[in-house]
């Protein structure tokens, strides 16, 4: 039994380390802001979750110890880091950063609300 | 809903007051066997079931994790990729949900699942503004998300 909950929490700790690592790379690498974005803020939620639950249970298995906040911590990053990411994305393009020039469509520049804030800067 | 689960904890401490025995367990009994009444005479509430709402949240739990996890492999697939060959681009996804809630939780959900980020939102809630990281096909991706999270979402607030 302990060395079934000792390989679980190997697998989602080192699960989580490589996420992030993973997303600190795309952070690096991808070309523009929104791309970036995905990486930051996305890929950064499974990794974190990810080490949470195996800290939860490692200390659950060696002390026999459950830390309820550690849940709500997850709780609380499923609930801030989608706000996050689409504030970070919807102030870049109201502030008129280009997406990458491999971009292959973009239906929010001919929407009709866009089209009249933009007219009213003019 | 609500009245329906203010019927089920008033049955809960009824039943804890008639067996005389004022347990936690006591109550959860009662609570058990207020569910069984509520369920018998489900059909003379105008609201539905409450059960088969939570049963329905828990159903969008999991098919959140599912996607979470199989979008997070298609994110890694492009990061890792020694060629930067994806197509990125804001395409736009109109949606048939009409509450306020509903469509805040349909678009956290396609902003927590990875490569999918709600960019904006039209001014009379009917279209969101959807920026992915790899687009195949926009018409594909929209029916992905109608089939599963709009559809999950709609069986909570029927």
């Amino acid at each position: 039994m302990n060395e079934i909950a000792n390989i679980a929490i190997i697998v989602l700790i080192i699960i989580g380390a490589f996420l992030s690592l993973v997303a600190a790379y795309g952070v690096i690498r991808l070309p523009d802001i929104y791309t970036r974005n995905h990486a930051a803020s996305k890929s950064a939620t499974l990794g974190v979750m990810s080490i949470l639950l195996g800290t939860l249970l490692f200390f659950y298995v060696k002390d026999g110890f459950f830390n309820s906040r550690v849940l709500l911590g997850i709780v609380f990053i499923f609930m801030t880091s989608p706000v996050a990411g689409h504030l970070i994305a919807r102030a870049a393009y109201n502030s008129g950063v280009k997406l990458w020039d491999k971009s292959v469509q973009d239906d929010l520049k001919n929407a009709p609300h866009m089209k009249k804030s933009a007219s009213k800067d003019q | 809903m609500a009245f329906q689960i203010l019927l089920n904890v008033f049955l809960g401490f009824m039943w804890m007051f008639l067996t005389g025995s004022y347990e936690p367990v006591a109550f959860l009994k009662g609570y058990l066997f207020g569910l069984l009444i509520i369920f018998t005479f489900r059909r003379f509430f105008d609201s539905r079931f409450y059960l088969l709402r939570v049963v329905a949240v828990i159903n969008l739990l999991f098919i959140f994790i599912k996607e979470l996890i199989l979008a997070n492999i298609g994110v890694l697939k492009v990061l890792l990729k020694p060629k930067l060959d994806m197509r990125p681009g804001i395409f736009a996804y109109p949606t048939v949900l009409k509450e306020d809630w509903e469509i805040m939780v349909l678009s956290n959900l396609i902003t927590l699942t990875p490569g999918t980020l709600v960019v904006d939102v039209s001014p009379d809630n009917k279209i969101l503004y959807i920026h992915a990281i790899d687009i195949d096909d926009a018409k594909e991706t929209i029916d992905s998300i109608k089939n599963t999270f709009e559809k999950a979402i709609m069986e909570v607030s029927r």
